[in-house]
């Protein structure tokens, strides 16, 4: 009797050119996965290796030969043979005019990278004459499909609007939402299965939010923190970095990111702690770590307040009462 | 997944106008009384996530019994079918005509779009706002019935609920109907011009049969093409429909049988039919028509495409605002499967065919072939990505057929006369006869019946030239997302391929005409807002793209460009291509075409350039 052992089917590998150059990779990759195997960059604002590729920004895009339009590089895959361009004048106009479209619509100011991605394709985001007043708190909530509240001639529309503060660990301040879908597939089906997130509302009103815009504790939320860990703008927030923000007192340089395991369960997820003047400002997770794929629950991700209880420690009963 | 609910409840009417949807709840599990066995068992998994699909109907059932959908209402029908409230939340703010804010039980939907415009909706509008307040009345986009301008769809809420689409609406006919007194909204909408025509063939039985009747259907060659289909075979039907060249006539002319024959070539054998009857292209009316007059046509059309492709499920995604025909195809639907032909055994093929008729909510981004998908299955009616292409993965992950009503309704007359009689019409793809939608500016409006090849020119003479004889300024081909053309340029013959090689499109069978009186920078702007209106939002480059259109059409229409008139241009450009080019769908991918022809084949803010 031999006992058969079932192998691992050997993934053909693709040959294709980027760039004028060939590029093999495995079959069932991205043109993505071949630009980087090829260092090639490519920027990305709406894809997560961890994460479905919704494909919604277009930041990605690529011109491939024989396609009538840019295909999203994030998402689609290799076929043999595939002629790919990542700097034609084509795709450099289609990433600008993205670039331009975010940039004058929401505060990118806590998205890393964009800076620099701005200046590389000249974008010029003031073009588009000033921002329009923000809207109210609330305001954007409550717009209806199909009917659109169009700024006064001469202003752009924009989704600024103010912070919503509702709870104790974090922010959502959907002023600087780009609309990237990952919090709510982190939410929903790709990690949490809460659900307690959608996107509401159709086309510039569209909005990320719980069910009749309610507030987060009424909500489904279970505080997991897992949107905050997948958002890529700041939009969602931890509340102490939102108030060391605030006070002018955040520095990224001035952290220390401390690995150890998660001390609640025997799950054993991996912990990274961003310490700066020795307080726990915020809590990550490696999206590469087998177990967490980044993803953590409310205790992981918000229980350490213990760690830096500074108070007097509490006596407990029978010792040294005196 | 918990289902975490919200703390309203619904009150009897809300959860009366949903059991009477999906049947009374079985047990405390779904929202009813709490049963003694309900402490024993567990509910969830995929029977309860099956549901979903649900979703839209239930939703609508509310909102034509309460007039909108409250969180109580939306708790309900959550837990009922298993849906995270948010998610639900996202579906019903989706569409236009459901609304999660309090409405007043009697709304009329106001069509203000580009044909009603060029017959006073904008001026009747500004009326209505005087007169009758901002109370009861909403601006609409295109409602399907730009031949009868301006038209008018009203809703009203309550246990018998009232849906009527009207034309030939006035500020005053409005203003009563608004009062309860809905004379002004029941007239039968005209008949074809063409009527009694013997080359009609499309058209013929329009106005002709009874729409109700089964049997007179069947007195003028109804369940014909059924009985050669049933000769024929599947493969023969498909090599006749291959043979006829049929393109499709939904906008982007596919070959028919090339995606009958990839769908029937899957390995999958659970296969859908889907009949696209969501027509919300601005100007397009043909559909409408069709399944008005002709309700049986499409139902025997979608049999003989589910036994071609071995499907045994099809689908009808009827756009919201088409009560009249709603009504129709349900009553066909029914007759249809009393008399054999429909259902467990259809009489003559002896596979199963069953059709369900789904209707939508006020979108025209779901008549986007895989946001039709999103949308019957219960999601936000959002396009998909492809590839993966609907023929390998489409209505719940299976392959499917999706294709326009005409498209079906020529499968019919393809069966009729064999492939290769009905190519000898036409010339390369371009075959066998094509409906028009005539409106604007024009003498006669209406679907029109031509063959391919036909000139504009005569097309537009069949329909009386420009009404009042006044002189024609331009001709907006294919619907909002086709573009204008001169009126020098009108001897092109109308094919796919001869206006595809002049720049421009059939689309969706559109011809609007616009005479020199109308203001064309007002309707390109309304094109802008309709499609700002209409983005889905997904994707960035028509989620703000549509938005920095319209606002640079603004500020030209109010006489405040930003470094004038040619820098506004030259930003259009930019932003028309990169809608173009990177958006995820045709709808952000045809937004510019209407503003990009305007300004380089009508010249549109040239003369203010040169200024
Ligand atoms: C935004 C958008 C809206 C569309 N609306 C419709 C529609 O209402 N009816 C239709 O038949 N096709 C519509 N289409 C085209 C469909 O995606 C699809 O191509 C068509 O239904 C295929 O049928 P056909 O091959 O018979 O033309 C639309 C496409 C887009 C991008
Ligand atoms: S914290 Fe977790 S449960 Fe709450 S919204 Fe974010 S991802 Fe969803
Ligand atoms: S809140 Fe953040 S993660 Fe969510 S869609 Fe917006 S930018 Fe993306
Ligand atoms: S192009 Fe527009 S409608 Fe289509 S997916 Fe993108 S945002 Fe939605
Ligand atoms: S990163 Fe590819 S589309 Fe967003
Ligand atoms: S019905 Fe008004 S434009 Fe079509």
């Amino acid at each position: 009797m031999t006992a058969l052992i079932p192998i691992e089917p050997l993934r053909k590998s693709v040959e294709i050119s980027v760039d004028s150059r060939p590029v093999s990779v495995p079959e069932g990759s991205t043109i993505l996965d071949a630009c980087r195997r090829a260092d090639i960059e490519v920027p990305t604002l709406c894809y997560l290796d961890t994460l479905h590729p919704v494909n919604v920004c277009r930041v990605c895009v690529v011109e491939v030969e024989g396609s009538r339009v840019l295909v999203p590089s994030c998402s689609r895959k290799v076929e043999p043979g595939m002629v790919v361009k990542t700097d034609s004048e084509r795709v450099r106009h289609s990433r600008k005019m993205v670039l331009e479209f975010l940039a004058s619509s929401v505060d990118l100011s806590t998205t890393p990278e964009v800076a620099e991605w701005l200046a590389d394709y000249a974008a010029d985001p003031e073009r588009y004459g000033p921002p329009a007043p923000p809207s109210a708190a609330g305001e954007r909530d409550s717009h209806g499909p199909g009917h659109h509240h169009a700024v006064e001639p001469g202003f752009r529309a924009t989704v600024a609007q103010p912070v919503k503060l509702d709870n104790d660990l974090y922010i959502r301040d959907y002023g600087k939402c780009i609309l990237c879908y990952k919090c709510v597939e982190a939410c929903g089906k790709d990690a949490q299965n809460t659900f307690a997130l959608t996107v509401a509302g159709r086309g510039f009103d569209a909005r990320i939010s719980t069910e009749f815009a309610v507030l987060l504790p009424d909500s489904a939320c279970v505080y997991c923190g897992n949107c905050i860990g997948e958002c890529p703008t700041g939009a969602w927030m931890f509340k102490t970095e939102f108030d060391r923000r605030a006070a002018g007192t955040w520095d990224e340089s001035a952290q220390e990111v401390t690995t150890t395991i998660c001390p609640y369960c025997g799950v054993g997820c991996s912990l990274e702690l961003h310490v700066q003047d020795n307080e726990i400002v915020k809590v990550t997770s490696p999206l590469d770590h087998s177990i967490t794929s980044g993803h953590l629950c409310i205790k992981g991700r918000f229980g350490w307040k213990f760690v830096q209880n500074r108070g007097p420690v509490r006596q407990s009963e029978g010792v040294d009462r005196g | 997944m918990d289902l975490h609910l919200l703390a309203a409840e619904p009150i009897a009417e809300e959860r009366d106008a949903i059991d009477r949807f999906l049947g009374s709840a079985a047990g405390g599990w779904t929202g009813g009384e709490r049963t003694s066995t309900d402490h024993h068992t567990a509910s969830g998994g995929h029977e309860a996530r099956d549901q979903r699909y649900l979703l839209l109907p239930a939703l609508r059932a509310l909102q034509a019994r309460i007039g909108w959908i409250s969180e109580g209402g939306l708790n309900y029908i959550c837990e009922r079918l298993t849906i995270p409230p948010a998610d639900a939340y996202g579906v019903a703010t989706f569409y236009a005509l459901l609304s999660t804010t309090p409405r007043p039980p009697r709304v009329v939907h106001v069509c203000d779009d580009i044909a009603c415009r060029t017959r006073g909706a904008d001026r009747l509008c500004d009326e209505l706002e005087k007169s009758a307040g901002q109370d009861g009345w909403l601006r609409s986009p295109c409602l399907g019935l730009c031949d009868q301008a301006p038209a008018a769809f009203l809703t009203e809420a309550g246990p018998e609920p009232v849906e009527l689409l009207f034309g030939g609406a006035t500020a005053a006919s409005i203003t009563s109907v608004l009062k309860g007194d809905y004379a002004p909204a029941k007239q039968p909408h005209p008949v074809l011009p063409q009527k009694g025509s013997q080359e009609l063939r499309l058209l013929r039985r329009i106005g002709v049969v009874d729409p109700s009747s089964f049997d007179d259907y069947r007195a003028h060659d109804g369940y014909e093409a059924l009985a050669k289909a049933a000769l024929l075979g599947p493969d023969g039907v498909r090599k006749e429909i291959t043979d006829a060249r049929l393109a499709g006539r939904g906008g982007a002319a596919f070959p028919t049988g090339r995606k009958w024959d990839a769908v029937s070539l899957q390995p999958e054998r659970e296969r859908y039919v889907i009949a696209n009857a969501d027509e919300s292209e601005p100007g397009t009316f043909k559909d409408r028509v069709l399944m008005e007059g002709d309700p049986f046509a499409l139902v025997e059309a979608m049999t003989i495409a589910g036994y071609a492709t071995g499907a045994e499920r099809g689908f009808i995604y009827l756009r919201g605002e088409y009560p009249l025909a709603r009504e129709r195809l349900q009553h066909a639907i029914d007759e249809a499967r009393r008399n054999g032909v429909l259902g467990e055994s259809v009489h003559g093929l002896g596979v199963r065919f069953d059709i369900e008729l789904r209707v939508g909510a006020g979108a025209y981004i779901c008549g986007e072939e895989t946001a039709i998908f999103n949308s019957i299955e219960g999601y936000r009616g959002e396009p998909r990505n492809k590839p993966p292409f609907p023929v390998e993965a489409g209505l719940f992950g299976k392959p499917t057929v999706v294709n326009n009503v005409e498209t079906l309704i020529n499968v019919l007359e393809v069966l009729h006369l064999g492939g290769a009689r009905y190519a000898e019409t036409g010339s390369g793809i371009s075959t066998g006869p094509r409906l028009f939608c005539l409106s604007g500016s024009v003498q006669r409006p209406g679907v029109y019946e031509v063959a391919h090849g036909t000139s504009l020119r005569d097309l537009i003479a069949l329909a009386g030239g420009v009404a009042g004889g006044r002189e024609l300024r331009a001709v907006l081909l294919g619907g909002a997302a086709g573009g204008f053309i001169r009126p020098d340029e009108i001897d092109m013959p109308l094919t796919f391929e001869a206006t595809r090689a002049a720049g421009s499109t059939l689309g969706s069978g559109v011809v609007m005409l616009f005479d020199d009186q109308v203001n064309l920078v007002d309707i390109l702007r309304r094109i802008a807002a309709f499609f700002r209106d209409e983005s889905c939002g997904q994707c960035v480059p028509c989620r703000v793209g549509t938005v920095r259109q319209e606002e640079a059409l603004h500020r030209i229409l109010a006489g405040k460009p930003i470094g004038g008139v040619a820098t506004e241009r030259a930003l259009l450009e930019e932003i028309g291509l990169a809608m173009k080019d990177a958006s995820i769908c045709g709808l952000g991918q045809t937004a510019y075409g209407a503003v990009e022809t305007a300004m380089k084949r009508l010249g549109l803010f040239e003369e203010a350039s040169a200024s």
